[in-house]
């Protein structure tokens, strides 16, 4: 029999040990991705085109790609949160059946796979959409019924939605109720009462949300594989009918699909840390804005 | 009452009000007169603050309210049907007990309601902007600072300038909700002054809970038990001769 005091002891050590294996595991994942990544970082590498059956050369257009992605993404995403969130929060009380189906609805889109969504944008948004429009526009030429920038962006703009929603929501919470009634009672009405009070009081929150949602978006590989992201493209994309080179799809093919992935492994590593990077900095900044919201939530 | 020649702004007659089951104001009847202070006193939780609300509708916007008699405006139901509360509102406003200023520039905050009802013109809105905040007796401490934040200012200038704010929609009646009780005595006596010269103007409604007040800026006093309006007279007669047990021993300080 161990004693009541070794068994306490054991407990804690094992429960540090488990909180220990988090840390090791981000060190390890960062270590090993500078590490490899680092010395290929260079101007070049940032702003150049890949050459040489992309074996070679820089990584710009999945750079470029990735953020016209995620700006197209957001610029539909946020404002469909936000007014969702406006909704939900403003127009709706907590016990109408309404807004629980639409919260139930947010809450399972949350937990959807990545993957689902591709398969949905591929279906909804190339198929039956596109589709449409060439049929109706192009007499059937294919025009937006193929992947494109747009209908991924569209895709990953669904997948970050309930992270918009939530953050905005939460954000809209902290406004008082006293703002919202000093603004009624002066005769305004509801929509002047959330243009003019709740959404300048909400912006951090929005902000928040619309970063959330795009550190979320970025680097997502499987809801852009079937719907817009491509493997080479000798020109950067230019409308929304044109697909796009990604860099976490990029990280993607060349592990699996490079004609020499041996050689490309300074590349890969590298295209890894760029992507981390842009991630890591946009997480921060909403980590940081969101503890200046909840600082002017205490006060 | 005294002056009953006098014009009654508003006249409510067997008015209940339900939150959920809880039955807050029960058959409340009273008439309150043009360009005069009426004040609505009563221990804590009584209904003041539900039934001042119930007068420009703010009670609208709480989940689960019931709200049935008549409230009349100049003779005209607030609660009929087609009664736009936009309109209601800028007519009646309304002082609430927490200053609550918008975290905009002092200017900004008296500007609000005008520009929501549609004025553009800066040189009137400047002139109408000055005029409030000389109204509501502010406008020498901020008139070198209107672009300072309004949350910048100390308790009863915020209090005064929600006041000006109020104003500058030109409204007909002022409801105030214990507009001094977060304030100290000398920004107290500043407001209950305001109150004073106001009236001349505007027919004014306050709630306090300080007895002392409602005797030296009403004209008219109604004391409020448990949801019923026990007694409404003028203010002289409430605080000399009241006529209900309670009210007495309400103003002599017996309970509340
Ligand atoms: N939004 C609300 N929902 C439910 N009950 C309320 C609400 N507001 C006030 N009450 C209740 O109605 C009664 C009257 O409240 P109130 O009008 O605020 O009183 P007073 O202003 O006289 O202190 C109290 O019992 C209070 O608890
Ligand atoms: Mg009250």
């Amino acid at each position: 029999m161990l004693s009541k005091r070794i068994k306490g002891r054991l407990f804690v050590g094992f429960t540090a040990f488990c909180a220990f294996i988090g840390v090791a595991a981000v060190a390890w994942i960062l270590g090993t991705i500078i590490w490899g990544g680092a010395s290929h970082i260079t101007w070049q590498f940032l702003s150049a085109a890949p050459t040489e059956g992309m074996t070679e050369g820089g990584i710009f257009p999945a750079i470029f790609g990735t953020f016209m992605l995620v700006i197209i993404m957001s610029i539909v995403g946020v404002p469909v949160g936000t007014i969702t969130a406006i909704y939900l929060s403003e127009y709706t009380n907590r016990q109408s059946k309404l807004a629980q189906v639409i919260r139930f609805a947010v809450n399972t889109l949350a937990g959807i796979p990545a993957i689902v969504f591709g398969l949905f944008g591929l279906g909804f948004f190339i198929q039956f959409t596109g589709g449409h429009l060439d049929r109706l526009f192009y007499s059937g030429e294919l025009h937006w019924s193929q992947p494109n920038i747009l209908w991924a962006s569209l895709t990953l703009a669904l997948l970050t939605l309930p992270v918009v929603i939530v953050s905005v929501e939460e954000a809209i919470k902290t406004v008082p109720r006293e703002l919202r009634e000093a603004s009624l009672a002066l005769g305004a009405t509801r929509w002047e009462t959330i243009w003019n009070v709740v959404l300048p009081g909400s912006f951090s929150g929005i902000l928040t949300g619309a970063i959330l949602a795009v550190s979320r978006g970025a680097g997502e590989v499987a809801p852009i594989l079937f719907t817009g992201a491509a493997y080479f493209l000798p020109h950067l994309p230019t409308q929304f009918s044109d697909q796009f080179m990604e860099l976490g799809y990029h990280v993607f093919i060349m592990t699996t699909q490079s004609t020499d992935v041996e050689k490309t492994i300074g590349i890969q590593y590298a295209t890894t840390l760029v992507l981390l990077a842009l991630t890591f900095t946009l997480n921060f900044s909403a980590i940081a804005l969101r503890a200046r919201l909840r600082k002017r939530t205490a006060a | 009452m005294t002056d009953s020649n006098k014009t009654l702004k508003l006249t409510v007659r067997d008015l209940n009000l339900h939150y959920g089951i809880k039955h807050a104001l029960q058959d409340v009847s009273i008439d309150i007169r043009e360009h005069r202070v009426t004040a609505f006193i009563g221990p804590s939780g009584c209904g003041k603050s539900t039934f001042l609300r119930t007068l420009n509708r703010m009670n609208d916007l709480i989940d689960g309210v019931k709200i049935k008699g008549s409230v009349k405006l100049d003779g005209q139901d607030i609660y009929a049907n087609g009664v736009d509360t936009v309109e209601l509102r800028k007519r009646v406003g309304m002082i609430f007990q927490k200053s609550n200023p918008f975290p905009k520039s002092i200017y900004e905050n008296v500007a609000y309601g005008p520009r929501i009802h549609g004025l553009k013109d800066k040189a009137t809105l400047d002139a109408l902007v000055e005029k409030s905040l000389r109204q509501a007796a502010i406008w020498d401490e901020v008139k070198d600072e209107l672009h300072k934040s309004a949350l910048a200012l100390s308790g009863g200038q915020q209090q005064r300038l929600c006041i000006a704010r109020a104003l500058a929609v030109d409204p007909e009646v002022l409801l105030m909700d214990e507009p001094a009780s977060a304030l100290d005595p000398l920004a107290t006596s500043k407001i209950e002054e305001l109150v004073y010269e106001l009236k001349d103007r505007y027919t004014i409604v306050i709630v306090t809970h300080n007895m002392q007040q409602a005797a030296r800026v009403s004209d008219d006093t109604a004391f409020f038990y448990m949801g019923k309006l026990i007694e409404f007279d003028a203010t002289e007669r409430i605080f000399t001769s009241p006529k209900e047990r309670q009210t007495e021993d309400y103003i002599t300080g017996r309970f509340g």
